[in-house]
């Protein structure tokens, strides 16, 4: 099986039926948790969501440690850049799409350029978030967050990468926007599956020499891979790449990628301007311009339905993305 | 903390070379705001020659009461006040909004030490200073926050989510001062978008106000140490100014909020205070 032994993925993986389910917010829950039993600076703020964001675990825990502002992001992003000043490690908690959607200047001002580091946790990003219809789905937010200097931008791809993402945004030096989705999806990395800020990992790697590479962030990356095993089983040769930070993006595994298989696709479930695909293209145009297939919502809002029916009707699942491959492999000269 | 005579005396006088140190460096800078950095100067010369527990020598002082500037774009009063505190050198004050200067068109915590926080774009500042209190508090510090704040920047929404934010959490480690000047860019605030009644509006918001004319030097003192004594509640200061006080031709008047004078004006504005320095006023 060419799924990369060196980060310890369930065996069941291309068992879809096989593995557990959580959302990643449900992994992001448990990490503040576990990361605030050890570092006493944690706090966490929340805007009036503090179930549905899993900051519960936290605020049941820490009850002196956590701090209701209201439905007030931009207070309580800034708030929160205040706490940080003097020495907290604040984690500010909300639907992505009012955090950062609607308190984006102050995260620029009061966090980037002032360089406080606060964690700002988006959950319900992507049109996954299902019922609740366009407003509460957001799919600009990548695009937001990474294009702000001192931002790092995390995009975790199940609920365990979740737990060692927030674990690893808790210390780490400087501000972190974390993207959180709300419905269950597989969960195929296990706790020996390496996590490091910046650093992308190879989830499957066909032997010899490549077709395509596929780059994938977030729970799509599930998409990418059940795709690759679809491909390959008819006889492509695939890597996939999971890109859980896409700022700073990984440039040397995304031009090594490129020589390997002259080709590439982004799979994101937000919009294709400004998104994964985007930072992608930014960097290969540079150093190693291949075709580029992005698997991404094409300018459009999303709308009310189930999880499973938006992600197939914006062309996110396994099938568009394995046409995608094929699409590119064409274009190859 | 009481103030003499004599005290009184000293912090106008450094109220007026404020004023002057902040006409030189507009001229110099060929733009920035003007109004709002001369009628302020008599409160911040107050805080940083009276009011504030701080060392200008070492800024980053760890029981230092923390003063965050809400309404950045007077920061020339700041800058000014900070260098004749000691903080920085007097001629370095003509660097203002010029390339590779410490003293950025706006405050930038990171670019000179002893700003404690980055603001420009308004009504996020009370939000910063209420969390450094909220947070100060969990530590059982000491110090104490202040916030300088605008009666323009009270019509951002931002602004009402941090009052009704530090009420909640009775704050009382932080003081905000308000300077009510009752100009904007756009025109007086009663017109571009009225505020009053501004004090039944905190006290429905569950704070304590003390009004207080912003050029009395006791006046001020008196407030914040009531501020100090108040422990339910986060207290707010409207200080009543003069727009551009100190000079007679910008007083009052709101198109000189966000324009400097020229070579010309600075000259006769600057005579008119040393005038006034030498006990005219």
């Amino acid at each position: 099986m060419p799924l990369n032994p060196k980060v310890k993925l369930d065996p069941r993986t291309l068992e879809r039926k096989a593995l557990k389910r959580e959302a990643t917010r449900g992994g992001y829950g448990r990490g503040l948790l576990e990361a605030a039993k050890k570092d006493e600076r944690i706090v966490a703020l929340s805007a009036d969501l503090t179930d549905s964001t899993k900051t519960n675990l936290f605020a049941e825990a820490f009850p002196e440690r956590f701090v209701e502002v209201g439905v007030a992001e931009q207070n309580m992003v800034t708030v929160a850049s205040g706490m940080a000043a003097y020495g907290k490690i604040p984690f500010v908690t909300s639907y992505a799409m009012f955090s950062p959607g609607r308190n984006w200047e102050q995260i620029r001002t009061t966090i980037c350029y002032n360089d406080v580091p606060v964690k700002i946790v988006g959950s319900h990003a992507g049109v996954s978030v299902g019922p609740d219809g366009a407003t509460h789905q957001a799919i600009e937010d990548i695009a937001l967050m990474r294009v702000l200097p001192n931002m790092t931008v995390l995009s975790p791809c199940d609920a365990n990468e979740a737990f060692r993402a927030t674990i690893a945004a808790a210390w780490f030096p400087g501000p972190v926007y974390l993207r959180l989705a709300r419905v269950d999806t597989p969960v195929f990395t296990t706790a020996a599956t390496p996590f490091t800020v910046g650093h992308a990992e190879v989830l499957f790697d066909t032997k010899g020499k490549l077709d395509v590479a596929l780059i994938a962030t977030g729970p799509l990356v599930y998409e990418a891979l059940l795709a690759a095993a679809a491909l390959e089983r008819q006889g492509k040769k695939v890597r996939v790449i999971n890109m859980h930070t896409i700022k700073p993006i990984d440039e040397k595994a995304l031009v090594q990628a490129a020589r390997d298989a002259g080709a590439v696709v982004t799979i994101e479930e937000h919009q294709r301007n400004g998104g994964l695909g985007s930072a992608v293209a930014e960097v290969l145009v540079r150093h190693l311009p291949i075709p580029i297939e992005m698997v991404a919502i094409d300018d459009s809002f999303g709308e009310s339905g189930t999880p499973g029916e938006l992600i197939k009707k914006f062309k996110l699942t396994a099938p568009f993305i394995t046409a995608a491959a094929k699409r590119v492999i064409r274009r190859k000269s | 903390m009481s103030l003499t005579d004599k005290k009184v005396k000293l912090i106008e006088q450094t109220a007026n070379k404020i004023r002057c140190s902040v006409i030189e460096m507009l001229v110099a800078a060929g733009s920035g705001h003007t109004a709002g950095p001369l009628d302020m100067a008599d409160i911040f010369a107050t805080f940083y020659f009276h009011i504030l527990n701080h060392r200008p020598k070492n800024p980053l002082w760890p029981e230092r009461d923390r003063l965050f500037l809400s309404n950045g774009h007077i920061c020339p009063v700041l800058y000014a006040t900070m260098a004749h505190a000691g903080y920085l050198p007097l001629k370095e004050l003509v660097t203002l909004r010029k390339f590779g200067t410490r003293l950025q068109g706006h405050p930038h915590r990171k670019s000179l030490p002893g700003l404690e926080s980055t603001s420009g774009p308004l009504g996020s500042g009370l939000s910063g200073a209420a969390g450094y209190a909220y947070a100060a508090r969990m530590d059982k510090k000491k110090f104490r926050v202040y916030c300088f704040t605008s009666d323009g920047e009270h019509d951002e929404g931002n602004t009402w989510e941090a009052v009704l934010f530090a009420a909640k959490y009775r704050l009382s480690n932080l003081t905000v001062i308000l300077d009510r000047n009752n100009i904007q860019i756009d025109g007086n605030t009663e017109t571009v978008m009225p505020l009053e009644p501004l004090r039944d509006k905190y006290e429905a918001f569950n704070w304590h106000v003390v009004e207080v004319s912003g050029h009395d030097i006791r006046e001020i003192n008196a407030a914040v140490e009531e501020a100090q004594a108040v422990v339910e509640k986060p207290t707010i200061i409207i200080a009543h100014t003069i727009s551009g006080k100190g000079v007679k031709e910008i007083e009052g008047d709101y198109r000189w909020h966000g324009k400097p004078p020229t070579a010309e004006e600075a000259k006769r504005f600057l005579k008119e205070l040393r005038a006034n320095a030498v006990g005219k006023r």
